[in-house]
C-alpha cells in the first residue's frame, strides 16, 4: 500500500507541474462542451424552400403566406417554371420545391383532390425529411381551413383524429438539454482514454519505466498507480463539466447526481484500463495515439450521443454493449433528465463493470516487467 | 555458490535466429568490480538484462545475489541497484522528489528515505539545488546522481550500463571514485563501458565478441597474455 501511495503522489507531482497539460485537462474540455453542446443539434431550423406558383389563384398565394409565416422556412425564390428552381435546388441553395398546379383553385372548388408536388434535397437526409414533416403539416392545416372556409364537408370532421402530444423528460424540447450530458460524458472518456495511454508510452519512451521495472514492484501496483490519478482526473473533469453544464445551459438535474459520480467511478476505470492496455502495446506516443484514436472514434460515432442506438442495424447494436461511452451517455441521460435510479441503470451499471475487470486485467496481464 | 555474487553459465539469448548472447559462462566475486567490455552490438546490454530480470534467458542458469535468474527475478531485484545507458531519473521531479519516489517504491520507511536523501545531497553537494527539477542540473551530475539512486536501497549489487557515455574526462574520474567507495564499502559492481581506459580500473574485465565472451582476466594479466601496452590495444586484437 505504502508503495502506491509514492506512486500516485509522483503521478500528481508531475500532472500539476505540467504548464501545459493541466489547462488542456480542464479548460480546452470546458470550451468543447460549450461549442459542441450550441452546435451539434439535430434540430433544422432553416429550410430554404422554392416555391413554383404555376396558378396565380387567390388560394395559392394564401398557401404561399402560409409557408412564409413559419420562421423554419426562408422563401429562396419563386419562379415561373420548374427548369429555373431545379436549377435553384442543383446549385444546393433550395431544400425543397413546392409546386403548386396549374388549376389549383379550380380543381379544389370542383372537388377533384389537386395534388401538389414536393421536391426535396435529400443530400441532407435530415434536413431534407424534416424539412417535408413540417411543410405537409402546414399543408395540411391549411386543407383544413379551406375546407372549413368554402363549408364543404367532403370529410366528417368529426372522424377526424387530434392528436395532443406533450414531450415528456424535456418538455420544451431544449437540444442542449439532451446534448450536454452526453458531450460530457464523451469528454471525460476521451481525455482519460488519451491521458492514460499516453502516459505509460511516454515512460517507455523517456526511458524511467525500465528503472521501474528494475525495482520490485508489483505489477498490479504499476497499473493501479497510473490508474488512480487519471481517475481523479477524470472525476475533476466530469465535476467541472457538470457545473458549467448546469450554469451555461441550465440542464435538469432531476435524479441523484451521486449516481452519476458513482457510475462514473466504474465507468473511468473501465475506459483507464483500456488506455493502459493500449499503451502496453504501443512503443511510441504516435503509436498509442493512432490506435487510441481507432477506439475513439468508434466508441464516439456509435455511442448513441448523434445517433440513437436504436436506429442502428441489429449487428451495430450489439456493437455498443462494449461501448463504455454508450452507458455513460445512457446513464448521465437517465439520471439528469429522467431522474432514473440505480435499478433503472443496472445494465449499464453490470456491463460497465464487466469492462473495468476485463480491460484492467488484460492491462495488467500484458504489462511484462520482463521479456 | 555463496562467495559469487554473479555466477552464470551457458547464458544464451536468442532473437528469432539471431543469436545476441551466446553461451557465456563466468563468475563475479563478492566486492569485485567486474567490467563487461564489448564493441556496440556484441550483446552487453541483452547479457546484463538477463541478469538484472528484464529479459528471459533462452537457454543457461544464472544466478544473481543468490537467486535463480529464470524463476526469481523479482527477488533479484529487491538486491540489485541498476542504472541505464538511458538517463531515468524523472526530468521533471526534483532531486528530492526523484529519490523519495524510487525510495518509497523501493519499500523504504519515510525515515531511511529522509536519511538517504540527506546523505545523497551532501556526498555529491546538491543542496542548492535540491529544489530543482532534474532537468536543470549537467549532465556529469545527473549521472552522478542516477547512481546514487541506483543505490537508494543497499543494493548488494549495481549494475552500471555506459555510466560515463558523454561526459567528460573530470566527471568519469569522480565518477570512478565513487564506484571505487561503493567497492571498498562492499558492493559488487558490474560495469559496462566503452572506454579502454576505463577498464583498466576494474578489477576483472571481460570481453565479449558477437555474443561469446573472449577473454576475462585482469587487465595486466591480459595485456601479458595479448603481448599489448594498453587495454585499447588487447581490444582491438581481440575484436578484429
Amino acid at each position: 500500500m505504502k508503495i502506491l501511495a509514492y506512486l500516485i503522489q509522483k503521478e500528481f507531482t508531475q500532472i500539476f507541474r505540467n504548464k501545459a497539460l493541466l489547462p488542456m485537462m480542464t479548460i480546452l474540455p470546458i470550451v468543447q462542451l460549450i461549442v459542441l453542446s450550441n452546435a451539434a443539434s439535430n434540430e433544422v431550423k432553416n429550410v430554404n424552400i422554392v416555391i413554383v406558383d404555376k396558378d396565380h389563384s387567390e388560394q395559392s398565394r394564401l398557401l404561399t403566406r402560409k409557408v412564409m409565416a413559419n420562421d423554419r422556412f426562408s422563401l429562396v425564390s419563386a419562379p415561373y417554371n420548374k427548369e429555373d428552381a431545379m436549377e435553384t435546388m442543383q446549385k444546393n441553395d433550395a431544400d425543397i420545391i413546392l409546386e403548386i398546379p396549374q388549376n389549383f383553385e379550380r380543381s379544389f372548388l370542383k372537388g377533384e383532390r389537386p395534388q401538389l408536388q414536393i421536391l426535396v434535397n435529400a443530400i441532407n437526409g435530415q434536413q431534407a425529411t424534416v424539412g417535408v414533416g413540417y411543410l405537409n403539416s402546414i399543408i395540411g392545416r391549411f386543407n383544413a381551413e379551406l375546407m372549413s372556409d368554402i363549408k364543404r364537408p367532403i370529410v366528417n370532421k368529426n372522424a377526424q383524429i387530434q392528436i395532443a402530444s406533450r414531450n415528456w423528460y424535456n418538455p420544451e424540447i431544449e437540444y442542449t438539454h439532451f446534448m450536454a450530458p452526453g458531450i460530457l460524458a464523451e469528454l471525460t472518456a476521451l481525455l482519460t482514454i488519451i491521458l492514460s495511454a499516453m502516459n505509460i508510452v511516454r515512460e517507455r519512451e523517456i526511458g524511467t519505466i525500465e528503472q521501474i521495472n528494475v525495482t520490485p514492484i508489483k505489477k498490479w501496483q504499476f497499473i493501479l498507480g497510473k490508474l488512480v490519478p487519471f481517475l481523479c482526473v477524470g472525476l475533476v473533469l466530469l465535476t467541472v463539466g457538470l457545473i458549467a453544464s448546469k450554469l451555461i445551459f441550465d440542464i435538469p438535474i432531476r435524479g441523484n447526481i451521486g449516481i452519476i459520480f458513482i457510475y462514473g467511478i466504474v465507468n473511468l476505470v473501465a475506459v483507464l484500463g483500456l488506455g493502459l492496455l493500449i499503451s502496453n502495446f504501443a512503443n511510441t506516443q504516435q503509436q498509442a495515439i493512432f490506435v487510441a484514436f481507432f477506439f475513439i472514434l468508434i466508441f464516439v460515432l456509435m455511442c448513441g450521443l448523434f445517433t440513437p442506438i436504436d436506429s442502428m442495424p441489429k449487428w451495430a447494436q450489439y456493437f455498443t454493449l462494449p461501448n463504455p461511452l454508450a452507458h455513460f451517455i445512457s446513464v448521465s441521460r437517465k439520471v439528469l433528465m429522467k431522474g432514473s435510479g440505480l435499478a433503472d441503470i443496472k445494465m449499464e451499471f453490470l456491463y460497465t463493470f464487466l469492462l473495468a475487470i476485463v480491460f484492467n486485467s488484460l492491462a495488467i496481464w500484458s504489462y511484462k516487467k520482463q521479456s | 555458490m555463496n562467495e559469487y555474487a554473479i555466477k552464470v553459465e551457458g547464458l544464451t539469448k536468442r532473437f528469432g535466429d539471431f543469436t545476441a548472447v551466446d553461451a557465456i559462462t563466468f563468475n563475479v566475486s563478492k566486492g569485485e568490480i567486474f567490467g563487461f567490455l564489448g564493441a556496440n552490438g556484441a550483446g552487453k546490454t541483452t547479457a546484463m538484462r538477463m541478469l538484472i530480470g528484464l529479459s528471459k534467458p533462452t537457454e543457461g542458469t544464472g544466478y544473481v545475489a543468490g537467486f535463480d535468474i529464470r524463476t526469481e527475478a523479482e527477488k533479484i531485484k529487491k538486491g540489485i541497484g541498476y542504472m541505464s545507458q538511458k538517463f531515468s531519473l524523472y526530468n521533471d521531479l526534483t532531486v528530492k522528489e526523484n529519490i523519495r519516489f524510487y525510495g518509497g517504491i523501493y519499500g523504504l520507511s519515510k525515515k531511511q528515505i529522509t536519511k538517504k536523501t540527506t546523505e545523497i545531497m551532501e556526498e555529491l553537494g546538491l543542496f542548492e539545488v535540491a529544489k530543482k527539477p532534474v532537468a536543470a542540473l549537467p549532465l556529469g551530475w545527473k549521472q552522478r546522481l542516477a547512481f546514487a539512486v541506483s543505490m537508494v536501497h543497499d543494493p548488494e549489487i549495481v549494475f552500471l550500463d555506459e555510466p560515463t557515455g558523454g561526459v567528460d574526462p573530470h566527471v568519469r574520474r569522480q565518477f570512478w571514485e565513487t564506484i571505487y567507495q561503493q567497492a571498498d564499502a562492499g558492493r559488487t559492481i558490474f560495469v559496462t563501458t566503452h572506454y579502454m581506459d576505463e577498464a583498466e580500473y576494474c578489477d576483472r574485465v571481460s570481453i565479449m565478441v558477437a555474443g561469446k565472451v573472449e577473454a576475462l582476466d585482469s587487465p595486466d594479466n591480459l595485456k601479458n597474455q595479448y603481448d599489448s601496452e594498453t587495454m585499447d590495444e588487447v581490444f582491438l586484437k581481440l575484436a578484429r
